[in-house]
């Protein structure tokens, strides 16, 4: 099948490259742009593995053809932290122990990374709702709820310190 | 230039050793997608395997035609059994003393077995192909039933074996029969049966399920032609154990053989196996002479590796009128599927399952266990657990409760005056172990104080009051469970993987200027080993925990180690860190004493430096000291600070726990919600609290998915019907429950720390916790005993059975 | 898991689209959000060699709330929820919309697609039943109404032809009181049983009632027995009995992993009665 050309603004920067129509999103971001960040879980969108951040929604890049992408803004993983060093969330994740085998932790932030935008004063409830999407084996998410309304309440302070 | 500025406590805080949070020194990568997982390697000439996988569960293959898949543009090879004969590589051993398949060998035995291995240049002219792979079966009846695979005329399904009337674990008594393990005093348990007050008769049945880590297994194997060297990457638990086998299998040296196992993606037992992917991309390398990535998905993940439990527990349990158990008989029909592929140590071939009479001081008993070929994956692994512990202490939990509605009985006090007390320590069990060292009572006492324990039973009973009055529809189960586990596998004397003693190993390199490297036989899937091992080193060298770097999963540089699982990295890699520790200390008195110019015994270790005993001003800390090692001669000493432990544990350790589940059930619709989670755990001494707490509340989510949905499921045929995250149940943030922990401290008296290990804990207490507040909830209207999973149609399937439907 | 080759279209128009339906027949598929349909092609259980992706499709998406209601075809279920307009008019759409998928399947997802491809197990297509709406499906020869109780034949069977498209849903105003109970295992799953009721009532008797049910046949089951039933009630208990058991007439659950056809009928009886209740409390 004749390849496609696929243009995406990715963390910021333009990125291009040529592929198969039925080549998935996921793969494209992987295997032809070198981003590994988000990653392959279940194959079906129910685990949220390969979360990706799409023209400002969360969305599974598994279930995605990089061609219905085309022209799209997207963020990863790799484009979370800022040029000071890691988001408050990545810090957060850390500091309460919101991670172990790190294999869900890149959908997992990116999509947190999201939600706390939509949603900057999130409830336990919100968050748990919020992130339903995106499973993880090893944590039992207890300290991924925790992480995340501790990252919140560090924007937010942030935020009302610099107004 | 001695800088005493620093307090005592403030040294030891700057060591982040033992018993600190100590943050994880992993997370920076993983949480900005820096992470190094298999299928994160791309490499020049890289291509693609995959599997053509059988459709039945039981079928002859009478042909395989590759033409059309070879025609396909980037397609480079179809292996079949033939074309790995020829090496001796079409059936590989199994860890537990069987064979298996790598590749059909003229028949399949279950639904996605490996048939052909297709390799391409690129992964969609490969998922192309395994399309146009055209296999011809003829179907065979197939036995999903471990007890209809036992009757007479059940159909043969190891034709490699006919004839074949002795196995690895001695007679074979029917032709799909795999082993009997017995032990114990069986004629005095029957007379204890036979003349007991009270005897309770259950059969418990753990089901099938499936570790299912995040990330499949997969491989990238690489054989360098020029120089010979085989490197393999790949999701391994055990990378060493992998390179041992890889060299017997394929003839090369061992020496040229190259294994590492990168970032690992959660792993839980399905990650130590040998797998037909890893024999076929090395093959295929071979053959190709280039870098082969075999990745699975997530189907053939839940389909093909390995699976665990499955266990038709049959017990009795005897016991005077007041209580006290007097003997326990327990005979297992394990169903291994169509290999015995167990991960288990080589002469235990039900793992420790032996472990079943719990923790209670029961004076007699018999286990017998029959393993059973059926149509199903091989597998058999301890999925979050010690080998074979979580179904023991299933079994024995379930029993308790069994026993506790025959005596009519409170089961919290029925386990209380049946606990082995303290004093009993060291323990030595009917079936054969030594258990360590505990303190149940106050454990227990703890729990029960701490969840409430009486007012919830009164709640409980109130609510019962209420349903039958029709006020409710909603029933209140109170899930206890009290288990003993056995971890750290283990002495060598009676603990080895395909001749392999399960020691593990340390290797600590400390440089010039003080900071350390060391190197360790496990692999960290999720559990912290950068940060935990660290800091138990960081307590015994004095070297700040921030400083020392682990490095663990690459044969080039590790010392040989047995790896990751069963809970060991901690009981054994975890004592051979200490030892070695101990090793750079001692030499490190010699080197502070020739320094000091004082006798090695004038000398007294003081957190990070040795102090001349009554002189608090004359010391030398260990960065001094390391120093020193390096750049003076120092007679009778050889230069540097290195020191490598190999470490043979003298027993296992026992680490034991408390927990309590509180559930509300709508009997109408079998739907449970999960009110409260109390876990206790002692672990012995607590190395980083943080990833304790963390470690409990992921095994516990895992315990929580297996009693309560998750399962594999065959139909008649042998179909696979859970192979998909759509129906393999594993719960997301919303059902998970919320986790309160807690804890005692009883320390291993054989352990150079007395740490017990912890990871496995919360899915071997976790499980009966659960399961035993459906029951619960069901016990005043006469349930006894209900199988797992406990999914809303099998929760509703007890409320109907039980007449509550009206 | 890796589909089939496969030609990608990205038409701009409504025309454009139906002009390559119209030249590859049933060779082609138009894919809106694509999370019923790549999984399908993942796992290779369609054969599709051009796939007609609608998103640069002007006009098929968005929310009117007027008179009556219009919803573009390709509307996510999360510009679903984020309309207040739509919870307004249609609260219950906003109720079931929570409890479909999850957060990232919510924003690809689409109501179109949700409904259009006679997947028994999605929710939408038994709401849009209860509410009574209309399918436009515009082809060649222009556009056609369909009443979503019309609509579904059997499981992937509807009564769009080939060479169709389903551009929105209309449908009135809602009125009354309203409930969405959907049994389920987890989030991210079908439901094990799920009923949509809305009902009005004066003078504290039911005046109008509508049930649909989701997944308890190979088409969602709106039944019109259930609804009458309720009708000069107040919903008390011999009522609700009536129109459970009229219910329970025409769904027909097959046994899958959720469990036995007994135990869906008896969610079933119990989701309605629960749906009915809640629904009454707030007409």
């Amino acid at each position: 099948m004749k390849k496609l050309h696929i243009e995406l603004t990715i963390n910021g920067k333009a990125m291009e490259t040529l592929a198969e129509p039925r080549e998935l999103l996921i793969h494209v971001l992987r295997e032809r742009l070198g981003l590994t960040g988000p990653h392959i879980g279940c194959e079906t969108s129910h685990c949220g593995a390969c979360t990706v951040d799409l023209n400002g929604k969360s969305v599974k890049s598994c279930t995605m053809f990089a061609a219905q992408a085309n022209g799209a803004t997207i963020t990863t993983i790799e484009g979370i932290a800022g040029p000071d060093g890691m988001h408050v969330l990545q810090e957060s994740f850390r500091e309460h122990h919101g991670l172990q085998c790190g294999y869900c932790t890149p959908g997992m932030i990116t999509r947190a990374w999201r939600l706390l935008q939509e949603n900057p004063t999130p409830t336990e409830e919100d968050v748990r709702f919020g992130m339903a999407g995106n499973l993880c084996r090893c944590t039992g998410y207890q300290n991924i709820v925790k992480a995340i309304l501790a990252a919140a309440t560090e924007m937010n302070s942030a935020k009302e310190a610099a107004q | 230039m001695n800088d005493q500025s620093p307090t005592h406590d403030e040294r030891v805080a700057g060591l982040k050793g033992l018993g600190t949070s100590r943050k994880r020194v992993e997370d920076a990568r993983f949480t900005q997608g820096k992470g190094n997982y298999v299928d994160d390697i791309k490499m020049a000439g890289m291509v693609y395997g995959d599997f053509v996988r059988s459709q039945y569960a039981h079928a002859r293959i009478k042909s395989v035609d590759s033409t059309a898949a070879m025609a396909i543009p980037g397609v480079i090879a179809v292996l079949l059994a033939k074309d790995l004969e020829p090496l001796g590589l079409h059936w590989m051993p199994t860890l537990a003393g069987d064979k298996q398949m790598v590749l059909a060998d003229g028949k399949v035995l279950f639904q996605g077995q490996e048939i052909a291995f297709v390799v391409a240049e690129d992964k969609y002219a490969l998922a192309d192909a395994l399309q146009l792979v055209e296999v011809d079966y003829e179907e065979l009846p197939v036995v999903v039933d471990p007890f209809k695979a036992m009757e007479p005329g059940a159909p043969v399904l190891r034709e490699d074996l006919a004839g074949q009337t002795k196995g690895a674990h001695g007679e074979r008594i029917h032709h799909n029969h795999i082993f009997r393990w017995e032990m114990g005093d069986k004629p005095a348990v029957e007379a204890v049966v036979a003349d007991a007050d009270v005897v309770a008769e259950e059969m418990v049945y753990y089901h099938r399920t499936h570790p299912c880590p995040l990330e499949t297994c997969g491989c990238v194997a690489s054989m360098d032609k020029i120089n010979g060297k085989l490197t393999l990457w790949g999701t391994f638990q055990a990378p060493h154990v992998v390179r041992t086998v890889a060299s017997l299998l394929s003839g090369i040296p061992e020496s040229n053989i190259r294994v590492v196992s990168p970032d690992i993606g959660g792993g839980f037992g399905n990650k130590v196996g040998v797998y037909p992917g890893y024999v076929c991309s090395i093959v295929a390398s071979i053959v190709t002479g280039r870098p082969v990535k075999w990745i699975e998905d997530r189907m053939d993940n839940l389909m093909a590796t390995a699976f665990a439990r499955d266990y038709w527990m049959d017990g009795k349990i005897a016991a005077t009128k007041e209580g006290k158990i007097t003997g326990l008989w327990c005979h297992v029909t394990a169903d291994h599927g169509a290999f015995d592929a167990c991960a288990d140590p080589t002469k235990f071939p039900a793992g420790f399952f032996n472990i079943c009479t719990g923790s209670y001081d029961i004076p007699v008993a018999w286990l017998g266990v029959d393993g059973v070929y059926t149509n199903k994956a091989p597998g058999g692994v301890a999925y979050r657990c010690s080998f074979r512990v979580t179904e023991a202490a299933y079994f024995i939990e379930r029993m308790i409760e069994v026993l506790a509605i025959k005596l009519n009985m409170d089961a919290a006090e029925l386990r209380r005056i049946n606990f082995i007390r303290k004093e009993q320590f060291p323990y030595h069990s009917a079936l054969g172990w030594e258990y360590d060292s505990g303190d149940y009572h106050t454990a227990w006492a703890k729990a029960l104080k701490a969840v409430n324990y009486d007012a919830l039973r009164a709640e409980q009973t109130q609510r019962v009051a209420d349903f039958k009055a029709g006020k409710t529809r909603s029933l209140m189960g109170i899930g206890l469970s009290f288990f003993t586990e056995i971890v750290g596998a283990g002495p060598i004397k009676n603990c080895d993987i395909l001749g392999m003693g399960m020691f593990d190993s340390c290797e600590i390199r400390i440089h010039p200027t003080g900071s350390a490297l060391a190197r360790l036989g496990t692999i960290s899937q999720g559990q912290g080993h950068a940060t935990t091992f660290a800091q138990i080193l960081a307590t015994e060298i004095g070297i700040p925990a921030d400083q020392i770097v682990i490095e663990e999963g690459d044969t080039d540089t590790a010392p040989y180690g047995l790896g990751t699982y069963g809970s060991r990295s901690t009981p054994v890699a975890g004592a051979a860190t200490a030892l070695a520790g101990r090793k750079i200390r001692a030499k490190a008195q010699m080197i502070a004493a020739y320094l000091l110019e004082v006798h090695d015994n004038d000398l007294e270790w003081d957190v990070d430096r040795f102090v001349v005993k009554g002189v608090p001003e004359r010391f030398k800390t260990m960065k001094e000291i390391a120093y020193a090692s390096y750049n003076q001669a120092i007679p009778g000493l050889e230069p540097g600070l290195e020191a490598v432990s190999y470490y043979d544990p003298p027993n296992m350790t026992y680490p034991f726990g408390a927990y309590i589940c509180v559930m509300d059930i709508d009997a109408d619709t079998g739907v449970a919600d999960i009110r409260s989670f109390y876990a206790l755990d002692d672990c012995g001494t607590r190395i980083n609290p943080m990833i304790i707490e963390g470690q409990v509340h992921g095994g516990a989510t895992e315990a929580y998915a297996i009693a309560m949905g998750q399962e594999i499921a065959y139909d008649e045929m042998g179909n696979h019907k859970t192979a998909t995250l759509m129906d393999f149940f594993i719960p997301t943030s919303w059902e998970t429950p919320h986790y309160t922990t807690d804890h005692t401290v009883t320390p291993s008296p054989h352990h150079p720390i007395g740490a017990k290990g912890v990871g496995e804990s919360p899915n071997v207490g976790g499980v009966p916790a659960f399961s035993n507040a459906v029951h619960d909830a069901f016990r005043p209207f006469g349930l006894t005993q209900s199988h797992m999973p406990h999914d809303h149609w099998r929760i509703w399937r007890i409320a109907e059975q039980l007449g509550l439907h009206g | 898991m890796i589909t089939a080759a496969f030609e990608y279209h990205r038409p701009t128009s409504v025309a454009e689209a139906l002009k390559i339906l119209a030249d590859h027949g049933e060779e082609a598929r138009v894919v809106a959000g694509g999370h019923s349909l790549i999984p399908m092609m993942k796992l290779r259980m369609t054969d599709i060699s051009h796939l007609v992706d609608l998103q640069d499709v002007g006009g098929l998406k968005g929310i009117t709330v007027g008179d009556r209601i219009r919803i573009g075809a390709m509307t996510t279920q999360a510009e679903m929820l984020a309309s207040g307009d739509l919870a307004k008019a249609a609260p219950i759409l906003h109720e079931a919309a929570l409890q479909i998928a999850d957060p990232q399947v919510r924003n690809m997802g689409t109501v179109g697609g949700n409904v259009a491809n006679g997947d028994p197990g999605n929710d939408m297509p038994g709401l849009m039943q209860c509410l009574d709406a209309s399918f436009t499906l515009t082809g060649p020869s222009g556009s056609r109404e369909v009443k979503a109780r019309d609509y579904y034949e059997s499981a992937y069977f509807t009564a769009r032809k080939e060479d169709e498209i389903l551009v929105a849903i209309t449908m009135d105003r809602a009125q009354g009181g309203y409930a969405y109970e959907k049994q389920k295992r987890k989030i991210g799953d079908y439901a094990t049983a799920a009923a949509a009721v809305q009902l009005t009532a004066a003078g504290g008797k039911v005046t109008a009632a509508s049930v649909a049910m989701t997944n308890l046949s190979d088409v969602p089951v709106w039944s019109a027995g259930a609804g009458a039933a309720l009708v000069g009630s107040a919903c008390e208990p011999e009522a609700v009995k009536a129109a459970i058991a009229a219910m329970l007439e025409d769904i027909n659950p097959g046994e899958d992993n959720r469990g036995p056809i007994a135990f869906k009928r008896h969610v079933a009886a119990v989701v309605l009665g629960r749906a009915i209740a809640r629904a009454w409390s707030r007409a």
